[in-house]
């Protein structure tokens, strides 16, 4: 009521004309002004439409139920199975691959280049031009990880005989698959196919995966969370720097895996595979953090961001309320750091679904935690912090069980707010690899992104019509 | 093309310090190409692919390995460039390890920030102005909106969610409030009182709460509704909110209402209100008739003058008096020469430009304007004046890529010297208005071009009248007595307020003997 209004001390939000905000301080009052842009990259109509779902009840408790679910979820390992035969519909003849629905012939040179790869290693064609015809044939159904519970770096390719990691949420009973870390340089995520990429995914197909299976069910299952939560304090964010929840996963590993009766021989040569590969770990992390995700997701009404993903050529979003629908726009060219020989022109742009981690309030979110990673863009520790500070700003909280030292042991923060987005028009940050835009040459640099604000204009639109409709 | 490299034996640095240094190196005078990294056997060949790396080189994963290719007598003293840089030591952090924090983007942001927050003053452009104020409501904050061109769904809108939550909205085009002491947008700096005033006019707000100031009393809340909310359709919403409030509100014992005439309805439902509010009421509905008005503990007010001496005279206990004696007639007797017979106003304040057309249609007949009383007297051509002419500066179509008159006196001084120079205008009128947001000094603004405008009459064989008055207080960052000085000096005949200044101009043409005639 206005009258209890007089009865107050006036605090006054400023939008808009600064000289008012100077003054109404001036007079002595108590004025912020706020830093107004055009919300929604300036659509009058989705500004009208965030203003109808700015702390709109339904919304409000449907986000709760959302994040509380991604909070209580207790991402564990399970297992590793074979992707044919665990992930949820897949086909005889089925490829996934990573961001959001792409057709073969718009796809970028790395993930076609990966999709010939896994047609040779299955088998499906002799050579790379029978693999080709048989992929531009349309004769191998493509379909993105997302639509069957997994994810996978870059190209993300899956095909049905690769092991996967088997990941199940504790709590909701969701499970979450991805495939194998491979290393690093010429690697079928980055689009390599040649006979040593092939050979590489028989050895993990054959060697690896039982090895790791037979650890792994003797080691019970793996809480993922706390192994996360234990990298974060040693300098990780588990997305683009994983070298402590490798180690730590590897440590956790090697007694079970001698206590299982494998050859000593191919137990060597796991451990040393995993040990060459400080991102191994990265995979994992992913499948951990999809199945949180998944825990909040479909939620009608919730405004809470469940993945972000890129093909190369599209970036893609996905909304808890907005169900199986992608927002997509032009995937951007990642800002970072190249390899001696490479300039931003030899870049694909932004690739894979490993922003995943950044959904769940870990890589960019976490980047306090993580010094190390803000050099990609030549910052400052402090940069680091004000990253994640500034994620705050438009997420829907913090996870307590990710915990960020630098900044006095506040959780991470997570769950991020399509309103706040488009209201603040801060991008959430992502901390990624950067592909060569040709098929094979493998990564080139690593850096930092931000998710384009378009996409989350368009979920802003998306779920206004949604709410309208269920008025 | 020339290459060159250099190791450095048990020197580790991460490899993202080596990304950074390399894009560096890169930098340096006559480098091509280079590159810093550790050099395990696998670096080494990616050095020799790119082409950095000729001949075989002895080193090892702890031996870090400069290399770079480019002009061959540059080569040396990149190296040693490259050299020193890796030995120097990291910047300090930036600020002391502390950043500044991220100003608010959003009402929600700010929110988070000010937890007491209880009112947003939303100025945006205002195609998105009505976004924020829902926004702002919705978050549980009043609303000043200050943004114009609001379309009457959004405002009738805004106005029932804002009363369906016990919230207010002032405006949209709301120009001016003062709550709980403290101006907001384009307001005056006037002592705290008892009198408390809701108006659908911005100028008509600032003339009655300087009137009341000057006159020795003060303000306890001034209610800005936007001009549009006495419309039929949005149905006075937030003036019934306002008046209520104030109604209800111990510190505020007399209570000003200011609006154009609203419709009829949504008079009489005001109006029953306000009979009701249990404390003395004043209302000026600019060119209503008064008898429609007044009722019990209901006095009408016919100018915004009468509604400020009204105001005072009731918080006094003394009852308002019927129509204020004139003012002493014009002092001066203007030394007019024949066919100078036009009275030509030139407005800042759309209220003070619609008052002055109301007073003087009576005496002088039609009286054109750009926002007529009358709309068969609506001027075809805005910039050229006919006959007796006033008008609003402050007019969209005025403003349209140019700040207000208020803070840009360049459009009016224009018109003011074209006015000067025809042989037909007797006076002319002005109105200058203080306060916060309104222009530092208008008077040194003023001044030289009215003395010029004067100057031109003279030397063409005329007198030419220019008379106005100052909207402001004397604590008014402009400081209203400084002003009035500046412009007496100047040649202006100066009114305590705008009503005055109308009859002052209108004696001018008329010849003082006619001034009772005046309304």
């Amino acid at each position: 009521m206005m009258q209890a209004l007089f009865q107050e001390k006036l605090q006054v939000l400023n939008v808009g004309l600064s000289s008012f905000a100077e003054s109404v301080a001036r007079a002595g009052g108590t004025v912020l002004q706020i830093d107004w842009a055009p919300p929604a990259q300036g659509h009058q109509t989705v500004c009208r439409e965030l203003a109808q779902l700015v702390n709109l009840p339904a919304v409000e408790e449907a986000n709760q139920k959302a994040f509380d679910a991604y909070l209580s979820a207790q991402p564990v390992l399970r297992g590793i199975g074979i992707a044919g035969k665990v992930l949820p519909n897949m086909a005889e003849r089925m490829i996934l691959h990573g961001g959001p629905p792409i057709a073969w012939e718009n796809m970028c040179g790395p993930m076609q280049g990966a999709i010939v790869g896994a047609i040779l290693y299955e088998g499906w064609a002799k050579n790379t031009t029978g693999a080709w015809a048989l992929a531009s044939g349309g004769e191998v159904v493509l379909e993105p990880c997302h639509h069957h519970a997994a994810v996978g770096p870059m190209a993300g390719v899956i095909s049905p005989s690769m092991p996967v990691w088997m990941v199940v949420d504790a709590t909701h009973g969701n499970q979450a698959f991805s495939n194998f870390n491979e290393g690093i340089g010429r690697v079928l995520r980055f689009g390599a196919n040649s006979p040593d990429v092939i050979d590489r995914l028989k050895w993990i197909e054959k060697v690896l995966g039982p090895t790791l299976r037979a650890g792994v069910e003797t080691l019970g299952e793996l809480d993922l969370k706390t192994l996360m939560a234990q990298a974060l304090h040693m300098g990780d964010e588990v997305h683009n720097r994983n070298v402590a929840a490798s180690s730590l996963f590897l440590k956790r590993l090697i007694s079970a895996l001698l206590k299982t009766d494998t050859p000593s021989a191919d137990i060597a040569a796991a451990v040393d595979f995993i040990a060459g590969n400080d991102h191994f770990f990265l995979n994992l992390s992913m499948t951990a953090c999809k199945a949180m995700l998944d825990a909040a997701h479909g939620v009608p009404g919730s405004s809470m961001v469940t993945a972000m993903a890129r093909n190369g050529v599209e970036f893609g979003i996905r909304v808890s309320g907005a169900g199986d629908q992608w927002f997509t726009t032009r995937a951007p060219v990642v800002d970072g750091l190249f390899f001696p020989g490479y300039t931003t022109a030899d870049a694909a742009p932004d690739l894979g679904d490993s922003a995943i981690t950044e959904t769940a309030g870990l890589g960019g979110f976490a980047m306090a935690a993580s010094p190390a990673i803000i050099k990609f863009v030549g910052g400052t520790p402090q940069d680091a912090i004000d990253n994640t500070t500034a994620m705050a700003h438009i997420t829907l909280g913090r996870n307590g069980a990710f915990t960020l030292p630098a900044m006095n042991f506040a959780g991470s923060p997570a769950g991020i707010d399509i309103r706040k987005v488009v209201d603040t028009g801060i991008q959430p940050i992502i901390n990624t690899g950067i592909a060569h835009r040709e098929a094979g040459v493998g990564q080139i640099g690593a850096g930092i992104t931000r998710a384009p604000l378009a996409c989350f204009t368009q979920a802003v639109s998306a779920l206004a019509t949604a709410m309208r409709g269920s008025q | 093309m020339a290459r060159a490299t250099k190791i450095l034996r048990n020197f580790y640095r991460d490899s993202v310090s080596l990304m950074q240094l390399s894009s560096t190196f890169a930098k340096l005078p006559g480098v091509e190409q280079a590159s810093a990294i550790m050099a395990s056997a696998n670096n080494i060949s990616l050095l020799k692919e790119a082409g950095l790396l000729g001949e075989t080189i002895e080193a090892g994963p702890n031996d870090l390995l400069i290399a770079l290719q480019g002009d061959d007598d540059a080569l040396a003293a990149a190296m040693a460039a490259a050299e020193s840089a890796l030995n120097q030591n990291p910047p300090p952090m930036s600020g002391n390890g502390k950043s500044a924090a991220m100003a608010p983007r959003s009402i929600e942001m700010g929110l988070g920030e000010m937890v007491g927050a209880n009112l947003a003053l939303i100025s945006t452009p205002g195609e998105y102005a009505a976004a924020e104020a829902f926004k702002a409501l919705r978050l549980g904050l009043n609303v000043m909106l200050f943004s114009d061109n609001i379309e009457l769904n959004d405002e009738i809108a805004l106005k029932r969610f804002a009363q369906a939550h016990d919230l207010i909205v002032m405006g949209p085009d709301c120009g001016t409030a003062i709550i709980n002491g403290i101006p907001l947008a384009f307001a005056n700096v006037v002592r705290r009182g008892e009198i408390g005033v809701v108006a659908a006019s911005g100028t008509g707000l600032q003339q009655v709460t300087c009137l009341i100031d000057r006159w020795g009393k003060g303000i306890s809340q001034a209610i800005g509704t936007g001009g549009h909310d006495l419309h039929k359709d949005v149905g006075g919403i937030s003036m019934l909110q306002g008046l209520k409030a104030l109604a209800a509100d111990q510190s505020t014992s007399v209570i000003v209402l200011i609006s154009k005439p609203p419709s009829p309805e949504v008079a009489e439902h005001v109006l029953d209100v306000a009979g009701g509010a249990g404390k003395p009421v004043v209302v000026n509905f600019l060119g209503a008739d008064p008898e429609g008005i007044r009722r019990p503990n209901v006095f009408a007010a016919r100018t915004l003058e009468d509604a400020a001496a009204a105001a005072v005279a009731l918080a006094d206990g003394r009852q308002p008096e019927e129509g204020r004696p004139e003012r002493p007639p014009f002092a001066m007797p203007p030394k007019l020469v024949p066919g100078q017979q036009y009275l030509r106003g030139l407005y800042s304040g759309g209220t003070f430009c619609y008052e002055a057309s109301l007073l003087l249609k009576k005496s002088l007949g039609p009286i054109y304007s750009n926002t007529p009383v009358d709309p068969e007297d609506r001027l075809d051509d805005v910039w050229t004046s006919l006959g007796h002419t006033v008008i609003d500066l402050g007019d969209d179509l005025f403003t349209r890529g140019r700040p207000h008159p208020m803070i840009d006196h360049r459009l009016r001084n224009e018109r003011i010297l074209k006015e000067a120079g025809d042989p037909e205008v007797a006076v002319i009128l002005l109105d200058v208005v203080l306060g916060y947001g309104s222009h530092p000094d208008p008077a040194s603004e003023m001044a030289p071009v009215i003395q010029r405008a004067k100057a031109l009459a003279d030397r063409a064989g005329r007198h030419l009248v220019v008379v106005g008055s100052v909207c402001g207080t004397s604590l008014d960052p402009q400081d209203l007595f400084k002003q009035e000085a500046a412009l007496r000096d100047a040649g202006v005949t100066l009114a305590e307020s705008n009503a005055q200044a109308v009859r002052l101009a209108a004696t001018v043409v008329l010849g003082p003997t006619t001034v009772g005639g005046m309304p």
